[in-house]
């Protein structure tokens, strides 16, 4: 059965088209990641799976139940950890738990206990009757994560769940969100716009762009989908254009020059790159430099959208709410 | 509903409990109110009357000041009411917050009705303003806040009971006009817009009196001058009698405004929560 069905789901805000007919589905057990700059429409994706907003146009099913229609079912099987930082400064760790645990009907006895397990697995224990006030933004962002958990939902949606925090935590909580699949079997999806994250987290990867899927399929087969490896060479002096002999060269798909640089597309770069190299010196032609270049998600992005990940800008709005987190998290 | 009203209403009040400023500022605000409003604007004490007209004086002053010759004693009483309007003016800010920092869309994600998270905030709210209550009740008598001869534990319970009513509807009507507001400043501007005539179109600080046909006519509408003149009655309980038909006719209209207000301003509440 699919956990998250979308059919042509679609959101308008007055003449923007943040969600631009969407249809997609994520297996149970799955790690689902929605890839995309800021402003693409992700969030606004979990806002409507999450029952927050209606759909203007299209529909979509959480555990067999309709956002719309059922969203009291919904609600019921889902967790949330957003984006912004949500977790009351003013209580204390464990109240925060508590109040979460009250608002999804655990009894107190159950949630003591669970708040404990939970807690010793995001480490905060210690810390679990400090004032959230005095947490770093790291320690914060894993007590959301512990909140999201405390009533076992099946489906949980992660809103850039590692946005703005040090290597360090985003490795632990990388860990942790595997682990949890793995051993509690919960459906995740989850948004980011990190390369890296989607890459080792996600089973599956959706691009989205101005509000649309571009691309689906796992991080592998989109890597692949470039058709292999690039390596790129210089001579060791300067010579007329060679394109022509290494296009010729066994394996070698497609030969560009830029500048001195020469980029070579091959399959497998490993087993090309020996075999290149001793064509050339067969050839009497010395090499200066060569790198290989293994396809990355961002190289993936730049082929699907055309921009680069790191270039594009999100609207006003969106920056905004970023900068906020980001300077909360540094407070 | 009412477990999840509980645990909301809890969090709303640790908030401000644990806040040792906010609460040295809810002691400092009526301090200052009663202190410089209540005793240098002495209106009964302005004119001073050869002692053989004294008593046809006091008559005087007493028949508009719902039969106090001490000015203090008026204004600490309609203080009351409007300490609670001050409280009340802000119920619609922690939504703000709560919007701003995504702890509401957190609430409208779980699984618990609507209405409990409006009915945490205005309850959060009442409580509030019935703990300010107290506290301006305390400074006014440490002020020289003089009762009548009969007040009571039943007279006091009566004050609690028609302010009570006031915070509740005043709390809902500014949760409903204030809940689709995103910015803190929209909020202020709002609260300060309906502060003043609210406070100033009533016999909270004034008798009504002396104000001009139109103004009265207002202040006839004005929940602040019911709750005002009942507390007021129930504070100068004095062996000359009880007003009781008057405290009744109070006790209605600020049971009908804390009723319609609170019922339609949770509805409008409610709906006004979700995003689009």
């Amino acid at each position: 059965m699919h956990v998250i069905e979308t059919d042509n789901l679609t959101k308008r805000f007055g003449t923007l088209v943040a969600v631009d007919h969407v249809s997609f589905s994520v297996e149970e057990g799955e790690i689902f990641g929605f890839l995309g700059p800021n402003g693409a429409g992700k969030t606004t994706t979990i806002n409507m799976l999450t029952t927050i907003l209606n759909p203007t146009e299209g529909s979509a099913k959480v555990g067999g139940f309709d956002v719309e229609k059922q969203d009291a079912n919904v609600r019921e099987i889902i967790g949330l950890v957003p984006q912004d930082l949500t977790v009351d400064e003013d209580l204390t760790g464990m109240e925060n738990m508590m109040l979460q645990a009250k608002l999804y009907h655990v009894p107190t006895k159950v949630a003591k206990e669970r708040i404990r397990d939970v807690l010793s697995l995001v480490r905060l224990n210690d810390a679990a009757n400090r004032r959230v006030e005095t947490y770093s933004g790291g320690m914060r962002k894993l007590l959301e994560l512990a909140e999201g958990l405390i009533h076992h939902p099946k489906v949980l949606f992660l809103d850039e769940p590692t946005l703005g925090l040090d290597v360090q935590t985003r490795v632990v909580i990388w860990e942790y969100i595997k682990k949890l699949r793995d051993e509690h079997r919960i459906t995740m999806f989850l948004t980011t716009h990190y390369m890296e994250e989607a890459d080792v987290l996600c089973d599956r990867i959706a691009i989205i762009d101005l509000g649309k899927i571009v691309a689906l399929d796992t991080p592998q087969n989109l890597k692949d989908s470039l058709g292999g490896d690039i390596i790129e060479l210089e001579f060791n002096r300067k010579m007329n254009d060679q394109t022509k002999t290494l296009n010729s060269l066994p394996q070698v798909k497609d030969v560009k020059k830029i500048g001195d640089t020469y980029r070579i597309k091959v399959p497998k770069g490993e087993e090309a790159l020996p075999e290149i190299m001793e064509n050339m010196l067969k050839m009497n032609l010395r090499i200066g430099k060569v790198s290989l270049v293994k396809p990355t998600l961002d190289q993936v992005y730049l082929e699907y959208t055309g921009r680069s990940l790191r270039e594009t800008q999100g609207e006003t709005g969106e920056i905004w709410r970023r900068m906020r987190t980001l300077r909360r998290m540094q407070g | 509903m009412i477990e999840e009203t509980i645990a909301l209403t809890k969090r709303e009040v640790k908030k401000w409990i644990k806040n040792p400023f906010l609460l040295f500022m809810m002691l400092i605000q009526p301090v200052i109110w009663l202190g410089l409003f209540g005793k240098a604007f002495n209106l009964t004490g302005f004119i001073s009357v050869p002692p053989e007209f004294q008593g046809q004086f006091d008559k005087m002053i007493r028949d508009t000041f719902s039969g106090t010759t001490d000015y203090f004693t008026y204004m600490a009483a309609g203080m009351l009411s409007v300490i609670v309007l001050f409280t009340a003016m802000f119920t619609g800010m922690s939504v703000v917050w709560d919007r701003r920092f995504g702890f509401l869309n957190k609430l409208l994600v779980a699984p618990i009705p609507r209405g409990s998270i409006v009915l945490a905030k205005v309850s959060s709210s009442v409580i509030r303003g019935m703990f300010q209550v107290l506290l301006v009740f305390g400074i006014a008598f440490a002020f020289g806040l003089q009762v009548g001869h009969a007040f009571g534990i039943l007279d006091f319970f009566g004050v609690l009971a028609a302010l009570f009513l006031l915070s509740l509807g005043l709390s809902s009507m500014f949760l409903a006009i204030t809940i689709r507001i995103k910015s803190h400043e929209t909020v202020i501007a709002v609260a300060n817009l309906l502060n003043l005539p609210l406070m100033f179109a009533s016999n909270a600080l004034f008798p009504i009196k002396q104000m001009p046909e139109w103004l009265q006519t207002i202040a006839k509408f004005n929940p602040i001058s019911y709750a005002a003149d009942a507390v007021r009655t129930f504070i100068l309980h004095s062996s000359a009698g009880f007003d009781a038909a008057k405290v009744a006719v109070d006790f209605q209209f600020l049971i009908g405004f804390a009723l319609i207000f609170s019922l339609a301003g949770i509805l409008i509440a409610r709906t006004g929560l979700r995003k689009g």
